[in-house]
């Protein structure tokens, strides 16, 4: 579904992103994992069409993506960003946030629409005509992954969906994006700093540092923590807590 | 060492006056400390933060603060003058905070920042305060102490930047931490070495600390007692090495929910929350 | 000061606080309520506001509250000082002055009301093009902006007003056009806060356009700003409709407009205190009104304290 080869960028001279590979099945999953700074954001702005400055080869159901994206590519791939009072606009009210992207692509119903978009995100009517800040995270997070989903995506691009939530409501967000994969036969790509959260949603991963992929494992091998490369032992072992003799076995990545 | 506590808490009560009514921030927390690590834990709106801004007299102006017992050794917290506040703060209670973007003044160099923090409480001339400033930096392993010392808080990164606040705040020696989630906007690795730091200073220097924060494995792997709150109560007490013991459904439930790397992709355990937990 | 929903509750007050709402209009509506109830907190607002719409309703109800033909000259009873007949006096031309007042309140609301809604959506659409799209566009709006905001606003409404000849209308425009800049400066720097922001990408996201955007998403959030900087710039575009008007540039003679009047009384005004002092104090009046007006609704207002 998604094959990026040979994927560089810059950001005002700063070569942030080296020689990124990534393949992506339809209807899989693929974590991206990184400390601040590794670039694993950027992958996902630059498909999305927000970096300028970037070369290689995008492919998104085996198209190439170029310099601008039209309405076909958003009716395609969607996004999901990670602070969830930020990425809703604060004036505007969940039934207007809902419906402008049907309205803008003109797909009609919009009423119909806005009430199974809430359904499947397990959210009801009465938060129809709310504004983002009577809603808690979670649920703001609810209506991101619904506003996503009203265009009927096939790809799904989730920016740290949960990183920004409390633990109790990251496990109700995770199961509700895994069963939406499930249901509607969704392609993802996750990013995020936490090892655990990518271990459990991605079947494939990659570990990104200062801009470069420098391991790929699956699932299976990262239960069994059979990492190679030393940074993606020193991230893996730093998921596990404090443990001074960890810690000490840390080193400064350049 | 003695074993006499520090700290003696008792019904610490923080309700804030808002427009909508009145919240109930802290509903009624007890715990002593002594020298020791105490870990606070808990989700957003239990009340943790406000427990740790209570102890210091930090709570907004429209907060209200109650407590049966708010003592340290026998000063007592809940009733002092803004002028005997300045002889507590820093000097025998410190806090850190979470964002040193948000925490560090950002007009002054960080050098101005820390000898200020050791002369409020310390007379020394200026030749002395840096040369202490400089030392606390090499304390806190910053490699290049001179050049932070002359650099602005935007110039640093986030976990210098939260070295330096560990360093301001410990320069003027006070007995007790409070940390309010201090690693919390730091990357994973970064984190470690943070507490790494703090650990060293707080043994070395036989400190009492409370540690908030909202991660139960990270506090439980640093502490030696953990609490564990839920909207404004103690819902359970427990050492940290007897986690896996824990009886609240709550803190089972919140150890549950976590993701692992088992490579089990089935749906997470959910947080069934009960309403006599509220209650306490 | 309880906006909860209660069940037993009757009628438009539920509607306005229910907590979910069925429509965007209660949506909106509900929030307008709690904003109005806020604002009802601050005493000083509220004295703003009644004066505010004091103004309003004595221009509307002129000829039922006003005692005399404003234009109406009296020769024989010239400059007579406020009593039972005339409870602020007559002028030089034996006009009764608090119907001059009265009439003149329309110039004072005109004046506000059309600098207003032209002054602020020209600097809306400049600040936020220019925070928009950044670049030359920016660089060029900036630039014409400056050039407007060198000039003390008095000397160029001035010099508009000189050459565009007298008169109520000229004054008008004039005072617009030398207001406009603050607020595109204003548009700007919210626009530029506001870009950035995951919204507006999420919005991209989705195909909005660039002018969907722009008038959708990121107007909205000037509003509060620049109704507020309007609000409290309305003081001082009276003050200046006042200065026109003193030195005969603005409202011709009859007009009983406020300045003006305080120029008549001028020559008078060691001993026949009252034909300039009275409109003075008018001016004063209804300048504080605004200004308090302006300071409540910045309470209310703020964009960064969400509600």
């Amino acid at each position: 579904m998604i094959e990026i080869s040979k994927l560089n960028a810059w950001f005002d001279d700063h070569h942030v992103l080296k020689d990124v590979d990534i393949s992506v099945p339809a209807n899989g999953s693929f974590g991206l994992v990184g400390e601040s700074g590794s670039g694993k954001s950027t992958v996902l702005r630059t498909i999305t069409g927000l970096v300028d400055d970037w070369e290689g080869n995008i492919l998104v159901n085996n198209k190439e993506l170029g310099t601008s994206r039209d309405k076909a590519f958003y009716r395609l791939v969607q996004m999901v960003f990670q602070d969830p009072f930020g990425s809703l606009h604060p004036r505007h009210t969940i039934d207007r946030i809902l419906t402008e992207p049907v309205n803008i692509h003109g797909l009609g119903n919009s009423d119909s629409r806005v009430i199974e978009a809430l359904k499947q995100v397990g959210l009801d009517n009465s938060f129809r005509f709310r504004y983002p800040h009577q809603l808690s995270g979670g649920q703001r997070q609810r209506v991101a992954i619904a506003r996503a989903l009203i265009l009927e995506p096939k790809v799904l691009l989730l920016d740290e969906p949960t990183s920004a939530l409390d633990v109790s409501i990251q496990a109700e967000v995770l199961n509700l994006l895994s069963r939406l994969r499930r249901d509607l036969g969704l392609t993802y790509i996750m990013v995020s700093h936490d090892l655990a959260v990518v271990a459990h949603m991605c079947d494939d991963i990659a570990i990104m540092n200062h801009g470069r992929i420098v391991e790929r494992a699956t699932a299976g091998q990262l239960a069994e923590g059979s990492l190679e490369h030393p940074y993606s032992q020193q991230l893996y072992k730093a998921a596990g807590g404090y443990d001074r003799a960890v810690v000490d076995s840390f080193v400064d990545w350049d | 060492m003695s074993n006499e506590p520090l700290l003696n808490v008792k019904n610490l009560k923080v309700t804030f006056n808002t427009p909508k009514g009145e919240v109930n921030a802290v509903r009624g927390v007890s715990f002593s400390l002594g020298r020791e690590r105490l870990g606070i834990v808990g989700e957003s709106g239990s009340g943790k933060s406000q427990t740790g801004r209570a102890i210091l007299g930090l709570t907004a102006a429209n907060g209200r603060i109650t407590a049966d017992e708010l003592k340290f050794h026998d000063v007592d917290l809940a009733n002092l003058t803004p002028k005997q506040w300045r002889k507590v703060r820093g000097a025998r209670i410190s806090m850190i905070m979470q964002d040193p973007k948000y925490s560090l003044n950002p007009v002054m160099t960080i050098g101005d920042q820390i000898i200020e923090a050791y002369r409020e409480h310390h007379k020394v001339n200026a030749r002395e305060a840096r040369h202490r400033a400089i030392d606390m930096l090499e304390a806190v392993k910053i490699r290049d102490p001179e050049r932070v010392f002359n650099s602005y808080p935007h110039e640093v990164s986030g976990g210098m930047g939260q070295r330096v606040m560990i360093a301001m705040m410990l320069i003027p020696e006070p007995e007790l931490i409070i940390a309010d989630e201090p690693t919390s906007a730091l990357d994973v690795t970064v984190q470690l070495q943070v507490m790494a730091i703090l650990d060293d200073l707080v043994r070395d220097r036989g400190m009492a600390l409370i540690f908030i924060s909202h991660d139960l494995h990270l506090v439980s792997s640093f502490c030696d007692r953990v609490l564990v709150m839920y909207q404004g109560h103690v819902v359970e007490e427990l050492a940290a090495s007897a986690l896996h013991e824990a009886k609240h459904p709550y803190t089972k439930g919140l150890l549950n929910c976590l993701p692992k790397m088992d490579g089990d992709h089935s749906d997470l355990p959910i947080l069934e929350r009960e309403a006599s937990w509220a209650e306490g | 000061m309880n906006t909860q929903t209660t069940i037993s509750k009757p009628g438009l007050k539920q509607w306005l606080t229910s907590d979910t709402p069925r429509s965007r209009l209660q949506a909106k509506c509900g929030r307008a309520w709690l904003g109005w109830i806020k604002f009802t907190e601050n005493k000083l607002a509220m004295i703003g506001l009644s004066i505010v719409i004091g103004l309003i309703l004595v221009t509307i109800f002129a000829p039922l509250l006003a005692p005399y033909d404003p234009l109406a000259a009296d020769l024989a009873n010239r400059i007579q000082p406020p009593g039972a007949d005339h409870w602020f006096g007559t002028d030089q031309l034996g006009r009764d002055i608090l119907s001059r007042l009265i009439y003149g309140a329309q110039y004072t609301l005109l004046i506000v009301g059309l600098v207003a809604i032209t002054a602020a959506p020209l600097g809306l659409l400049v600040g936020t093009a220019a925070g928009f799209f950044g670049g030359w566009v920016d660089a060029t709006l900036m630039r014409i902006t400056d050039i407007f905001l060198a000039f003390p606003k008095l000397i160029l409404a001035l010099a508009f007003v000189s050459a565009l000849g007298p008169g109520l209308e000229n004054a008008i425009l004039a005072i617009a056009i030398t207001a406009w800049p603050p607020y595109a400066r204003i548009a700007r720097a919210e626009t530029i806060t506001v870009r950035k922001s995951d919204f507006i990408e999420a919005a991209r996201l989705q195909g909005t356009s660039n002018m969907g955007l722009i008038i959708g998403h990121i107007m909205p959030m000037c509003m509060s700003s620049l109704v507020v900087r309007v609000t409290l710039d309305m003081a001082g575009m009276i003050l200046i409709a006042a200065g026109l008007g003193f030195l005969g540039l603005g409202a011709q003679p009859p007009m009983p407009e406020w300045g003006a009047m305080v120029s008549d009384g001028r020559q008078f005004l060691l001993e026949q205190w009252w034909v300039a002092t009275v409109p003075g104090i008018a001016i004063f009046v209804v300048s504080l009104g605004f200004n308090l007006l302006g300071d409540g609704l910045r309470d209310v207002l703020d964009p960064r304290g969400g509600d």
